[in-house]
């Protein structure tokens, strides 16, 4: 499979990052390259093989059902979570106008 | 008085606990040499002042006669993908530029509480996404080892290339790395320094900016295998605010170091045998058989059949979870905004992540986005994992017959700064022999093996069973005690 600028296109879009014409030239060739390095994983019989999602066993755990059990993710650090924002308004995160 | 930046952690730690020297004395020592090697561009800042007080605090605590933990009075480097409190953390980007956390690192703070201190925050590739430390917004880490008789920059390796860099110009005794696909092992290599990427969930990801979740892992790099098993038992441990943190015992790993190998099966995978691999890495893989035949262990050949097909993978799985991961910079929580005038909350995340973010991370966002869209999940990001299994069962088949695997650590030596600059795909293939190890959350270290004719070092690394960081380290040990390797680059910096 390979893309074309019309698809990078739709993928920067899809990322959130924006591209003028000259990056996506350049993108082309580079996803291309790595993409049909990627397809020789297409010969490969993975018939009833199960995708790995976890490499060591692990359960996932439950926590006791405890408020602010560990200060570092507590609540009640509204400051501390506001201090690096390039923007904020009335302790509130600050954003340009998203409703008309 | 000795040069006290010629020692390594235990001899730092045990020379402060027996009063041969102060805490002060070795991080003004390691503080004098951070601040005369810019020209290795290894750290992004420095923190002198963390160092010293640090030291202080040690030094207090020996007067009083207390404990001072199994890394105090050690100054180390802190690869700047660890959240510091109050110490900007940027991941070598642009978009974290001035980011200064109101938190601290599960891993750095335990390191601060056994009583190690900080020289100052290592550069890396952005965002942890390179193998040569040419991704950094804030630029190139230059390695101190030339090839012989030029004096062209050379690649630290990566991602870990500041801390690479660092430990091996003796700016620190040891520091922080992060193995995602190979960036703890292959840069330890290029430097000819050790470096251990523990079983996955050994070490807590919590405050670590994360990359690919399910491969990112925290470990040590020093100069010594003694010093590899100290960093990491302090940095080490069962952590609730991580998800995939084990929650199993620390051993000491330490206490329990022993070259002595009789009884041990050491796998040599054929498929590690590949085109393109130099002379003198077979020659020394070559050595290492010889050298763990020496320390008692048995050499048996043994098959991973799927290893050709896990860095393909990796380049699915990776950027897939990096694209995920990487969507929270969006120009509102932290980090800069680029906000052009008239501009709507879709722009404004648009432009800020175009201005942010160096071509490879927007490479392998790219990359994350097309394999996960809708039609094509199936085709690329299932099939990936589906080969991470096999890959994994290759290894789980080999434990049969062997306990760890040794094999080289990189197909080649170092090279020059821009000289791979041309194909993303050449530079990735620098990661074909540690990438396996990532796909099953094994434990793998690098070892300094020898020097190749250019004069620039080789390792070897050892892939033990999941939780056998001992084993690992243990055949380490036989290694470095055999290879003798004593090597430091000539300072031109």
């Amino acid at each position: 499979m390979s893309v074309d600028k019309q698809t990078v296109a739709k993928i920067a879009g899809l990322a959130r990052i924006k591209m003028g014409d000259d990056e996506l030239e350049r993108m082309v060739p580079e996803l291309n390259n790595i993409l049909q390095w990627v397809e020789q994983l297409s010969e490969v019989d993975t018939s009833g093989v199960e995708p790995m999602s976890a490499v060591i066993e692990n359960t996932l755990r439950l926590r006791e059902d405890v408020i602010d059990a560990d200060p570092k993710t507590a609540g009640g650090r509204r400051d501390d979570v506001l201090a690096n924002a390039p923007a904020t308004e009335h302790g509130f995160f600050g954003v340009p106008k998203v409703i008309e | 008085m000795t040069d006290l930046t010629r020692h390594g952690v235990k001899a730092i730690r045990d020379g402060v606990a027996s009063g041969d020297f102060t805490a002060r004395e070795v991080a003004e020592a390691f503080n004098a040499n951070v601040a005369a090697a810019s020209d290795l561009n290894a750290f992004i800042v420095g923190t002198p002042d963390a160092a010293l007080a640090a030291a202080d605090a040690v030094d207090a605590k020996r007067a009083k006669g207390e404990e001072l933990g199994a890394m105090g009075g050690v100054p180390i480097g802190m690869k700047d993908l660890f959240a510091t409190t109050g110490v900007q953390t940027t991941a070598a980007s642009h978009i974290l530029e001035g980011f200064t956390p109101h938190y601290e690192s599960t891993v750095s703070g335990n390191l601060w509480a056994a009583g190690a201190g900080m020289l100052g925050k290592l550069n890396l590739d952005q965002f942890a996404m390179g193998s040569s430390n040419e991704t950094s917004y804030f630029g190139n880490v230059a390695s101190p080892w030339r090839k012989a008789g030029t004096n062209q920059p050379m690649s630290p390796g990566g991602s870990s290339g500041g801390s690479s860099s660092a430990v091996a110009a003796r700016l620190a005794p040891a520091a922080t790395g992060t193995d995602t696909g190979g960036s703890i092992r292959q840069p330890a290599a290029f430097a000819g320094i050790c470096g251990i990427k523990p079983t996955y969930g050994r070490c807590s990801r919590w405050g670590v900016v994360a990359f690919a979740s399910s491969l990112d892992q925290a470990g040590p790099m020093a100069r010594s295998v003694e010093d590899c098993a100290i960093m990491l038992g302090a940095m080490a441990g069962f952590d609730p605010k991580d998800a995939t943190s084990l929650k199993v015992d620390v051993p000491d790993w330490e206490a329990a170091l022993s070259a002595d190998l009789k009884g041990k099966k050491i796998g040599i995978p054929k498929e590690y045998r590949m085109e393109g691999t130099d002379q003198a890495i077979l020659e020394s893989w070559e050595q290492g058989k010889a050298w763990l035949r020496d320390a008692g262990a048995e050499i048996v050949d043994i098959s991973l059949p799927h290893t050709k097909y896990a860095l393909p993978a990796y380049y699915i799985i990776a950027p897939a979870e990096a694209s995920s991961n990487l969507a929270r910079y969006d120009g509102v929580r932290y980090g800069i905004r680029d906000l052009p005038d008239g501009a709507g909350l879709q722009d404004m995340y648009a432009e800020t992540r175009a201005a942010g973010f160096g071509d490879e991370v927007k490479r392998r966002i790219l990359i994350g986005t097309y394999v996960l869209s809708a039609g094509f999940y199936d085709a690329y990001y299932n099939q990936a994992q589906k080969v991470r299994a096999l890959v994994a069962q290759d290894f789980d088949k080999a434990w049969e017959t062997c306990d760890l695997i040794l094999a080289p650590t990189t197909p080649t030596a170092s090279f020059p700064l821009g000289s791979l600059d041309a194909d993303p795909l050449t530079m990735y293939l620098n990661d074909v022999f540690a990438v396996p190890a990532s796909l099953a959350g094994l434990p793998a270290m690098s070892v300094p093996a020898t020097l190749n004719p250019d004069g620039l070092p080789l390792g070897l690394q050892l892939v033990g069973k999941a939780f056998d960081e001992q084993g690992v380290l243990n055949a380490g040990l036989a290694i470095q005690q055999r290879a003798g390797f004593d090597h430091a680059p000539e300072k031109w910096w």
